[in-house]
């Protein structure tokens, strides 16, 4: 028998809810050993698609596996290979962290010592053991996340659901999230992430798939994404509004692209297809007398990569502007 | 975190169904869980034990001067039907219990763990148990102090216990498939009240049968309850157990012959 490549194969997937279908037709293959990321808008599909590969919600079509075994003929194997920290804290919040732990130790077949040893070890790892004995209505979001993460790991699955686990995190904690991820996929585990943040899928995952309305549009590693996107861009403010049309003489020039001027905020962005160009257009921009005020360098963000990958933008930026054109 | 490394997902050996033996583990484990909550959150138990307290006293003096003529005799007839109205109450609140746990987020993980699928519901039930011994115990005191006697002595009134008990727990799996279907915690509620209110007082708890009008003796002679009450008082009063007992027992395992599988069904659709 020849072994499968994937941790998670699905081809096809459907889920409806009323009139509207949450997932549409999506295929997914995951490679064993990987961070793979699934990024997109709110309401793109991202939960509903996790759901369903976690055995939690019946599929409406299609057909999908987890290490070679049915998500629904043998959702009970599959339960046995998999952790899910859902978008929301699936702990719970009238008991206390070491509490919580000591009941999913014991559903995993844990008893007597092996309990403590176990919690002990998670609440030292994930920063919890000074708040261990508190109950959870105490606990800050960021500390919920990671018992939510830590009850995940009791039985070191080879598969990992982790549905937008940055989300709402401060820079340093999503930092350790981060590290955490990365240690987890070292010792051998793979890792299936949604986020809304290109650079989270940037930082953390091998291959990418981009959705949106329940659909794959875009999928790749993160290099062949950002080139089927396109450059990041320049962005300049001047001292001077006068001069702001020479300027752009001068950046279009240099860049050998179009730029686009707004004089009323002294301001030009360029498209960026390469950063060294930066040092040239400043260099011509000082020779010719003209002060730079301000000076940034933008990747493309997720509302670019929806623009270019759907032709339009992210729904979740769409909607506000709907709303105006029709209020207008 | 750890040096070792993670078994692969392919190198598995995996059961494909969950153990019997297991899925007993696993419930016995969620009925911790249920009594680890009712540490936390003692405020649950107050219908199990200031009510047994006021409606054992109230209904007492109320019902017993006029049915019974003074309350010494009323006793015998009134604790156990004070008793099994009591308990069954409790149980009454599994539904809406089970339902505002289900709301949490917590019941995904559950589902998204190996374990049996009846383990969550199972468990939270068994820990119930907990609150119906709080209950007898108090409503039996409550009549002790009251100067209440029972000649089956402690045999019988322990048996009379377990057998409400057992018939509580079986009765609350009707409880709990209402907390399964229903749409929100207050409409489990509400149905709930609807099932728990001619179950007790359509039965001889409170007053004589032949008092009644004759359609309404017809349900109260077929209602389980009544046939509960009538062994908890020949265990209690006289230490016998008849056919009314037996008739008790067949009730409460036809009910979770019927309404565990319905419940567990119901439970693994529900999808939030
Ligand atoms: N239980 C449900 N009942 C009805 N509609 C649902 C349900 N769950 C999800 N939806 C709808 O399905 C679509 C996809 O939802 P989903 O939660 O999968 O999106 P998402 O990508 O996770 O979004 P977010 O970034 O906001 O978490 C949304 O339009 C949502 O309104
Ligand atoms: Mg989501």
């Amino acid at each position: 028998m020849t072994e499968p490549r994937w941790a998670i194969e699905a081809q096809g997937l459907v889920k409806t809810f009323g009139a509207q279908r949450a997932v549409d037709r999506l295929d997914l293959q995951v490679p064993v050993g990987t961070v793979y990321g699934v990024l997109g808008p709110n309401g793109a599909g991202k939960t509903t698609t996790i759901r369903m590969l976690a055995t939690l919600l019946p599929l409406d079509g299609g057909t999908a596996s987890v290490f070679g075994h049915d998500v629904a003929t043998d959702a009970h194997r599959v339960r046995q290979l998999i952790g899910v920290t859902g978008q929301y804290a699936s702990v719970d919040e009238t008991l206390t962290a070491r509490e919580n732990l000591d009941i999913f130790c014991r559903l995993h077949g844990l008893r007597g010592k092996a309990i403590r040893t176990k919690s002990d070890q998670l609440l030292e790892s994930f920063g919890l053991s000074d708040a261990a004995s508190k109950p959870l209505q105490n606990f800050s979001g960021g500390m919920r996340r990671r018992l939510d993460l830590a009850a995940s790991l009791i039985s070191r699955p080879p598969l990992i659901f982790l549905d937008e686990p940055t989300t709402g995190l401060d820079p340093r904690t999503r930092g350790q999230m981060w590290d955490t991820i990365r240690e987890l996929v070292h010792d051998g585990s793979t890792v299936l992430l949604t986020t809304q943040y290109l650079d989270e899928a940037d930082q953390l995952a091998s291959r990418i798939a981009v959705i949106d309305t329940g659909r794959v549009v875009a999928e790749g590693t993160s290099d062949e994404l950002k080139a089927q996107v396109g450059a990041s861009s320049l962005h300049l403010t001047l001292d001077d509004a006068a001069r702001t049309e020479e300027a752009g003489r001068i950046v279009a020039s240099s860049v050998g692209s179009e730029v686009t001027v707004t004089p009323e905020a002294r301001r030009l962005t360029s498209p960026l297809a390469d950063a060294d160009h930066v040092t040239d257009t400043l260099v011509r921009l000082r020779e010719a007398g003209i002060r730079v005020t301000e000076m940034s360098v933008t990747k493309p963000s997720l509302d670019e990569v929806f623009l270019t990958l759907t032709g339009r933008g992210s729904s979740a930026a769409e909607t506000p502007d709907d709303a105006e054109e029709r209020a207008a | 975190m750890t040096a070792t490394a993670i078994t692969p997902g392919f190198a598995r050996a995996l059961p494909r169904h969950v153990p019997l033996r297991q899925t007993v583990s696993d419930s016995l484990v969620m009925a911790r869980r249920a009594l680890v909550k009712m540490r936390r959150t003692p405020e649950q138990l107050i219908d199990v034990t200031v009510q047994p307290v006021i409606f054992t006293v109230m209904f007492t003096y109320i019902f017993g001067g006029a049915i019974a003529g003074d309350v010494a005799s009323y006793l015998p007839a009134f604790i156990p039907g004070i008793l099994a109205q009591t308990v069954l109450t409790g149980a009454s609140a599994a539904g809406t219990t089970l339902r505002e746990d289900m709301d949490k987020g917590v019941f995904d993980r559950f589902a998204s763990l190996p374990i049996a699928r009846i383990a969550p519901l199972a468990g939270a039930l068994l820990g119930d148990i907990v609150r119906y011994l709080i209950a007898t115990t108090i409503t039996f005191a409550m009549g002790f102090l009251m100067g209440w006697r029972p000649e089956g002595g402690v045999v019988g009134v322990t048996a009379a216990a377990v057998l409400v008990i057992a018939v509580a727990w079986a009765l609350s799996w009707i409880f709990a498939l209402v907390g399964v279907t229903a749409k929100s915690a207050r409409g489990v509620q509400g149905i709930s009240f609807l099932i728990l209110f001619p179950l007790t007082f359509l039965s001889n708890a409170f007053v004589p049968v032949d008092t009644m009008p004759g359609w309404l003796q017809g349900f109260v002679d077929v209602n389980p309850v009544s046939h509960v009450i009538t062994a908890v008082r020949d265990l209690c009063n006289a230490g016998t157990f008849g056919t009314d007992g037996w008739l008790a027992l067949l009730g409460a395992v036809t009910v979770v012959a019927v309404f565990a599988p319905l419940t567990v069904a119901k439970y693994r659709r529900h999808a939030r």
